[in-house]
C-alpha cells in the first residue's frame, strides 16, 4: 500500500516535470521544427510516466486496462500526427533554421 | 476472412473492457454496433495488412525495451539542452535510406524516429527519408543505423 503510493508520487512529479520542460522547451527554442521536439519530449516519456503512475493506483481492474489503452493510442497517434505536422510544415513552404543561419542571427542581434 | 474475424474478435473485446456491462440488453447492444462497424468498414475496403498487421513477431517486445531505453536516453538529453540557459542547439537535416522492405516495417521505424525526441521524420518517399534532428548528435546517433538494423532484424521474422 505505501510503496505503491510513492512509486505513484514519483511518477507523476516526474511526468509532471517532464510536461513543464515541454511547456518550456516550446517557448524558448528558435522554430517550428525545434519547438516539435519539445513537444516530443509531452509525447513520449511525460504521458508514459503520468499514465504508468495513475495505473498504480488503480491495481487490477478495468480503470487499469482503459489506462492502458490510453497509453498505447498515444504511443501509436502522437509521432504519426507529429510526423503530419512537420510534413504539412514542409509542404506549405516553412523551412528548418539551419545552425549557420541561427549563429548569423545571433551576430545581426548583437 | 481472417481479418474480419481478427476485427470482430478485437472491437468485441475492446467494447467489453471499455463498457465492464454483462447484463443481457447492453451486451447485445454492444454486439450490434460491433456489427454494424464491422460492416461499415467491410464496405469501405480499409482493413489490410497495413492497417491491421496481424503477424508482427513475438521480437517487437524486445524491440520496445530497446526504444524505451533510447526514449529516455533521448528526453534526458533534449531536457537538458532546453533547460541550459546558453540554448546550445545545433537543428540539423539528414536524409537516411531505411532498409526495410515492408510498409509495416517503414511504418515502424518511421514512428520510432518520430517517438524518440530529438529526432523527427519530416517526409518519406519510398525509403528514403528527411529526418529533421534537434542537435548534431542525435543526428549522428541516427546516421550509425542502429534503429534501422533493430527494425529490419525484427522485420526478418515477420510475414
Amino acid at each position: 500500500m505505501e510503496i505503491t503510493a510513492i512509486i505513484t508520487a514519483l511518477c507523476l512529479v516526474l511526468g509532471s516535470l517532464l510536461g513543464i520542460t515541454g511547456g518550456i522547451g516550446v517557448y524558448r527554442l528558435p522554430d517550428f521544427f525545434t519547438r516539435l521536439h519539445a513537444c516530443g519530449i509531452t509525447d513520449s516519456a511525460c504521458a508514459f510516466l503520468i499514465l504508468s503512475g495513475l495505473m498504480f493506483q488503480t491495481g487490477t481492474s478495468l480503470e487499469t486496462v482503459k489506462l492502458l489503452f490510453i497509453l498505447i493510442f498515444l504511443l501509436i497517434t502522437s509521432p504519426t500526427s507529429t510526423h503530419a505536422l512537420a510534413k504539412a510544415a514542409l509542404n506549405s513552404g516553412e523551412t528548418p533554421l539551419m545552425e549557420q543561419q541561427q549563429t548569423q542571427q545571433k551576430r545581426e542581434e548583437r | 476472412m481472417r481479418q474480419t474475424l481478427y476485427l470482430t474478435t478485437m472491437l468485441s473485446g475492446f467494447w467489453l473492457l471499455l463498457s465492464g456491462h454483462t447484463d443481457t440488453f447492453m451486451l447485445s447492444c454492444g454486439l450490434v454496433s460491433v456489427l454494424i462497424t464491422v460492416a461499415i468498414v467491410q464496405r469501405m475496403n480499409i482493413v489490410d495488412e497495413g492497417s491491421q498487421p496481424l503477424n508482427l513477431p513475438v521480437r517487437i517486445f524486445g524491440y520496445w525495451l530497446w526504444l524505451a531505453k533510447e526514449v529516455v536516453k533521448s528526453t534526458w538529453d533534449v531536457s537538458l539542452h532546453i533547460w541550459s540557459p546558453r540554448l546550445n542547439i545545433s537543428p540539423t537535416v539528414i536524409c537516411i535510406e531505411a532498409s526495410q522492405k515492408t510498409p509495416t516495417g517503414l511504418m515502424i521505424f518511421a514512428n520510432s524516429i518520430t517517438l524518440t525526441p530529438g529526432t523527427v521524420c519530416m517526409n518519406v518517399d519510398d525509403n528514403k527519408m528527411e529526418i529533421h534532428a534537434l542537435t548534431l548528435s542525435a543526428a549522428n546517433d541516427l546516421m550509425s543505423g542502429e534503429m534501422d538494423r533493430r527494425v529490419s532484424k525484427m522485420e526478418d521474422n515477420y510475414a
